[in-house]
């Protein structure tokens, strides 16, 4: 029996776990004080020591120090602060030049451009084939104004997993600080701030089947970050605005829930999806590197169709993904993320993402390519192109 | 739970109609290419009695309005004469499928233009055609309005964003009313380029935004 509908697109929100939701409830109803209260009444201090044992947990799963972690409302929030931040603490003393790579996710792309409004200069780094950042490319870039370089962990489409560690030692050797958008590698992909030389990682609890909405920001300690969010004095005067206790408490529980077999068996579960698409359908390719990619994430362009008529057929047969296809995008722009790694606007077009979580198995991944089998079968036979060759 | 699409479209999109090709078709004209995008293949048959289209078929490369606006503007188009298939519009297409989301409008008018162009074909191949004209501004006006401002479901001539248009040498040059990081800014552009070169006698098109 099928759990339908079969929900394929994790990367964009998870379903909560119970379990989650089970440690979030005394927040809500029981404590439900702000931790700024501590000193007025004893409700504040349960509040305050929920908060601080969240962040300590949080901080640790990085191998960072708890004063280190700072809760926001989730990576869209974090990339903003990583990027302005630095730019208003440095951009007068030291130069206003930002490096990012040309497929990042949006918080830190617009944040980019955002700053190149206010005078910033912006290198857009390529990406080769597989979406590998060039390191020797990066080194040049790097110049006596250059002030920080965020280069995401993993990609957001096409699961593509970046030498994060040769990027922070170049940053390091240059003393530029390094921001890294790991929300879709977040306890899926081990990353240790001990090991690699990191300043500021943008996380989030929504893709881990924590609750959306939390969110947060490693600072190495003796970063230069001006504070973006004004107000009181909340994580460490760093971020004002009353906290959300019973979230940051559910992201807690998602780290501590995420365990090293979970996740083998995501990957188990996806690499027998991209293993039989790509040996049973014809005419596609997989997006990203088949390795050095997200445990969860596969990505592949069917030719000579449209995505968005993937998705929706898709949809009636009760199975949930996404796609790169202009058609799907408010933009009406098909993917920045194909067109980076060099693909053309037909890749795009045809280009689907299955992203995996816990509650996916392989009987609906057995489901999903035999439905996605006919699908593509059905759309081919009514496209004009593609027909050349089988007449 | 709804969709952005009308139960029509959604029907249209499922068990699309007259879907396939022609062999030896009498008129025949592809809209759109797969380097920018959708793309709708359109056959026609004609009865050179009564200039009536007797049999017509399509092919698309698209998404789910792409692929319904194909079906339903073959149902709209067999009978009626090579004229008033000409005139069939995005709006009556539209309306025949209860309805397409404004920011779908470009990604459906291309069947519209698909049924057009292979008339045209037709007409063409058969003689019935003036000669051809040298590009005026005029020319170049009402094919600005076959491009879909995709904030209004509108053209762009409907929607003052034409702020100017000169013809030199084959250089086409319009400049349109937008900043050039719009949102829509490459997407208007490449629909206008191509819109615009195919005319037999522009060489270049060049597209500037305003800041």
């Amino acid at each position: 029996m099928l759990n339908r509908p079969v929900y394929l697109d994790n990367a964009a929100a998870t379903r909560l776990d119970e379990r989650i939701l089970e440690a979030m409830r005394p927040y809500f109803f029981d404590i439900y004080a702000v931790a700024t209260s501590e000193f007025g009444y004893s409700q504040g201090i349960e509040a305050r020591e929920a908060l601080d044992g969240a962040r300590e947990a949080l901080a640790a799963t990085l191998g960072a120090a708890p004063e280190e972690f700072i809760f926001t409302s989730g990576s869209t929030e974090s990339s903003n602060v990583a990027l302005k931040g630095v730019a208003l603490a440095l951009g007068k003393k030291k130069g206003k030049h930002v490096i990012v790579s040309k497929i990042e996710d949006f918080p830190v792309l617009n944040s980019a451009r955002a700053l190149e409004k206010q005078g910033f200069q912006v290198t857009y780094l390529d990406v080769d084939s597989d979406g590998f950042v060039d390191l020797d490319k990066l080194r040049e870039s790097i110049t006596n104004e250059t002030i920080l370089v965020s280069i995401q962990h993993a990609n957001q489409e096409i699961g593509t997993i970046q030498d994060i560690k040769n990027i922070g030692l170049i940053c390091r050797e240059k003393g530029v600080l390094f921001h890294t958008d790991a929300t879709h590698t977040f306890t899926r992909v081990p990353l240790d701030v001990k090991k690699i030389p990191v300043d500021l990682i943008t996380v989030s609890a929504h893709t881990i089947h924590g609750p959306k909405g939390t969110g947060g920001l490693y600072i190495r300690k003796g970063t230069s970050l001006a504070k973006w969010v004004d107000g009181g004095f909340q994580e460490f005067d760093l971020r004002a605005g009353l906290e959300n206790i019973p979230g940051a408490v559910g992201f807690a529980k998602a780290v501590e829930l995420v365990t090293t077999q979970e996740t083998e068996q995501i990957q188990l579960v996806r690499d027998h999806v991209i293993d039989r698409i790509l040996a049973e359908i014809p005419d596609t390719v997989l997006n990203g590197h088949r390795w050095k990619r997200l445990p969860q994430n596969a990505n592949i362009s069917f030719h000579f169709i449209e995505g968005e008529s993937i998705t929706l057929h898709l949809d009636m047969h009760g199975f949930a993904v996404s796609t790169g296809s202009a058609c799907f995008s408010r933009s009406l722009e098909g993917s920045h993320v194909i067109f980076g790694i060099g693909g053309d606007h037909e890749r795009a077009h045809g280009s689907i993402r299955f992203t995996f979580g816990r509650y996916n198995t392989i009987e609906d991944t057995n489901a999903l390519v035999n439905t996605l089998a006919e699908v593509v079968r059905e759309l081919r036979s009514i496209s004009p192109l593609g027909k050349e060759k089988k007449e | 739970m709804r969709f952005p699409y009308s139960e029509t479209v959604l029907e249209h999109f499922r068990h699309p109609r007259n879907v396939g090709k022609i062999e030896n078709a009498d008129g025949k004209a592809i809209e759109g290419s797969p380097a920018c995008g959708d793309m709708v293949s359109v056959y026609i048959n004609v009865d050179p009695k009564t200039n009536t289209i007797s049999d017509v078929k399509f092919e698309s490369y698209g998404c789910a309005s792409n692929i319904a606006t194909g079906s339903i503007i073959t149902e709209l188009a067999k009978g009626k004469t090579l004229d008033e298939a000409k005139k069939i519009t995005w709006k009556e297409a539209s309306e025949a499928l209860g309805g397409l989301p404004k920011i779908k409008a470009h990604c459906s008018v291309l069947a519209v233009e698909g049924l057009r162009s292979a008339v045209e074909n037709y007409e063409e191949r058969h003689g019935l055609v003036k000669d051809r004209k040298p590009t005026t501004v005029e020319t170049v006006r009402r094919r600005l309005k076959k491009v879909m401002n995709p904030m209004a479901g509108l053209d762009l001539v409907r929607t003052n964003l034409v702020r100017d248009i000169d013809i030199k040498n084959g250089t086409v040059r319009v400049v349109i009313d937008l900043p050039p990081d719009h949102q829509f800014a490459s997407a208007i552009k490449e629909e206008i380029t191509e819109k615009i070169e195919p005319l037999w006698d522009v060489k270049e098109v060049v597209v500037e935004f305003t800041e």
